[in-house]
């Protein structure tokens, strides 16, 4: 896909309608600003990722149907979820291959007029921006660049792993996040275990181990002097945002990190204003590193 | 007569020795179904069971396993390996699995673990043992397309935010393309009200 006029029908997933409206208006404002098109993913569903505990088959349907109803739009997918990308790409290269496959769940699909053909891809936003839109051109639309703000990345497991069905990303050494962080202006740093999961798929099974994975990671995080902890998915996001002052209380500590999604950060380093960006709907105050952000200068 | 039993495959032999658990559990001898190894192997990304040969990375690469004292992905394995079967589909640690796929990534001898102890976990599902918070994941899937009830005033919201409206899921269409599928077994015993469990925190 060339540079202008990147057009995908963009597919939400429930964790974001459910409660993670910043993540979605942001991205949709930056997307807009670099030009991308978004056509609404019309009658979708869940991607099957959460039911593939129960029934694989349950999942492979689901994830399916999405890819089928992309299909009639005739547009590539984009996701803002890496687990809802990592399901629909798996389930996409897994269909394409196996022909048996492909037919058994072609015979469900057919009961709702459906058909899975394998003729799209699915991206999940950090990809279709590296790949799609790419650097240069994200570097171009800074108006403000960061300059001097510490931050750490969580690219979270599903952006990269399984290795074998995912692999636009290293899941040892994650480095798309980092480079787009960098984009901005901002400095990402290191820290002690960045590739370590968030544990937001045990959270309904075990609070404890799920909170200590959020305490462990804060921690980390602040050793590094890191002003904010960045996402760029909706489940990692809520276990550090949302759920920071529940494993606060469950540790008797504090932590007070600020966790933005990277299309918050990149539309700061856009010029753009944080109420456009639904900063209000974080739930840790965001509002030093905003302060640090909107001193740096703009570029005129 | 000891060859006897041996000789009859179906045989169902009683494990002499506790196989050696992590942690609190105490090892206690369990029935061995020595078939139950060749069931996990058909069900789709059971395949690759047969391969391990124990080395635990899993385990000491796993992030619940640093926080569990329940939960051990190369234990899981090896029980599987054995015939353990109910010792493994009757457990709490099964659903401990928080699918990061790190020992699936790290596995020297390409076993996909995740994936073998989400075939165990649709194996126990299909027997009924399924943690309440999935039967309301599926409940809310069936009636709305997604899997959480998405309150009325989180679709207003949107228009405030100057977000498009949501699509709905097309729920009948849905509805026929999961028809052949044998999953409404697994909403027995639900909850009438998804307030009753937290499914998300």
């Amino acid at each position: 896909m060339g540079v202008a006029g990147a057009k995908y029908t963009i597919y939400l997933g429930c964790a974001i309608p459910y409660r993670v409206s910043s993540y979605e208006l942001s991205a949709r404002k930056v997307l807009n600003r670099l030009g991308v098109e978004l056509i609404e993913m019309p009658e979708f569903n869940c991607c099957g990722l959460p039911l593939e505990s129960l029934s694989h088959k349950l999942t492979l349907l689901l994830s399916a149907r999405n890819l089928a109803i992309a299909e009639q739009v005739g547009l590539n997918i984009l996701t803002l979820c890496p687990g809802c990308a990592g399901t629909l790409k798996k389930t996409n290269k897994v269909l394409k291959e196996d022909k048996v496959l492909r037919e058994e769940i072609n015979r469900h699909l057919s009961k709702a007029g459906l058909e899975f053909k394998g003729s799209i891809e699915v991206k999940h936003i950090s990809q279709a921006l590296i790949e799609d839109i790419g650097l240069d051109r994200i570097k171009k639309a800074i108006l403000r660049p960061l300059k001097g703000l510490r931050v750490a990345e969580h690219s979270g497991c599903h952006l990269s792993r399984p290795r074998k069905h995912i692999g636009f990303e290293d899941p040892e050494n994650p480095k798309v996040l980092k480079m787009l962080i960098e984009a901005t202006g901002a400095k990402c740093v290191e820290y002690l275990g960045e590739t370590e999961c968030c544990g937001s798929t045990i959270a309904a099974i075990d609070d404890k181990i799920s909170l200590s994975l959020v305490r462990e990671k804060l921690l980390h995080v602040r050793e590094a002097n890191a002003e904010a902890l960045i996402t760029i998915c909706p489940a990692c996001h809520i276990m550090y945002d949302a759920n920071q002052m529940r494993a606060e209380r469950m540790f008797g500590e504090k932590y007070g990190i600020p966790v933005l999604h990277y299309t918050q950060l990149l539309g700061l380093a856009m010029g753009m204003q944080p109420n456009e960006l639904g900063f209000d709907e974080l739930r840790v105050n965001p509002s030093k590193i905003l302060e640090r952000a909107l001193e740096a200068k703009q570029r005129t | 007569m000891l060859h006897e039993k041996y000789a009859n495959k179906d045989a169902i032999m009683e494990e002499g020795e506790g196989i050696i658990l992590s942690g609190s559990e105490k090892a206690s001898p369990s029935r061995v179904n020595p078939k139950f190894k060749y069931e996990v192997l058909r069900v789709p990304g059971g395949e690759s069971l047969i391969h391990c040969f124990q080395c635990g990375t899993c385990t000491s690469d796993c992030p619940v396993a640093r926080f569990s004292d329940k939960y051990r992905p190369r234990s899981i394995i090896r029980m599987a390996q054995l015939g353990l079967k109910d010792r493994v589909l009757d457990s709490d640690f099964l659903w401990l699995c928080a699918s990061c796929f790190t020992c699936t990534d790290r596995c020297p001898q390409g076993v996909e673990v995740a994936s073998v102890i989400r075939a165990l976990k649709n194996m126990a599902a299909m027997e009924g043992r399924i943690p309440q918070a999935f039967k309301i994941l599926l409940g809310n899937l069936i009636k709305t397309g997604y899997i959480y009830e998405i309150p009325e005033s989180r679709i207003k919201r949107r228009e405030t935010l100057q977000l498009p409206p949501l699509p709905k899921t097309n729920v009948e269409s849905l509805t026929k393309s999961l028809q052949n599928l044998d999953i409404k077994r697994f909403l027995e015993g639900l909850p009438q009200k998804s307030s009753e469990v937290r499914v998300w925190v």
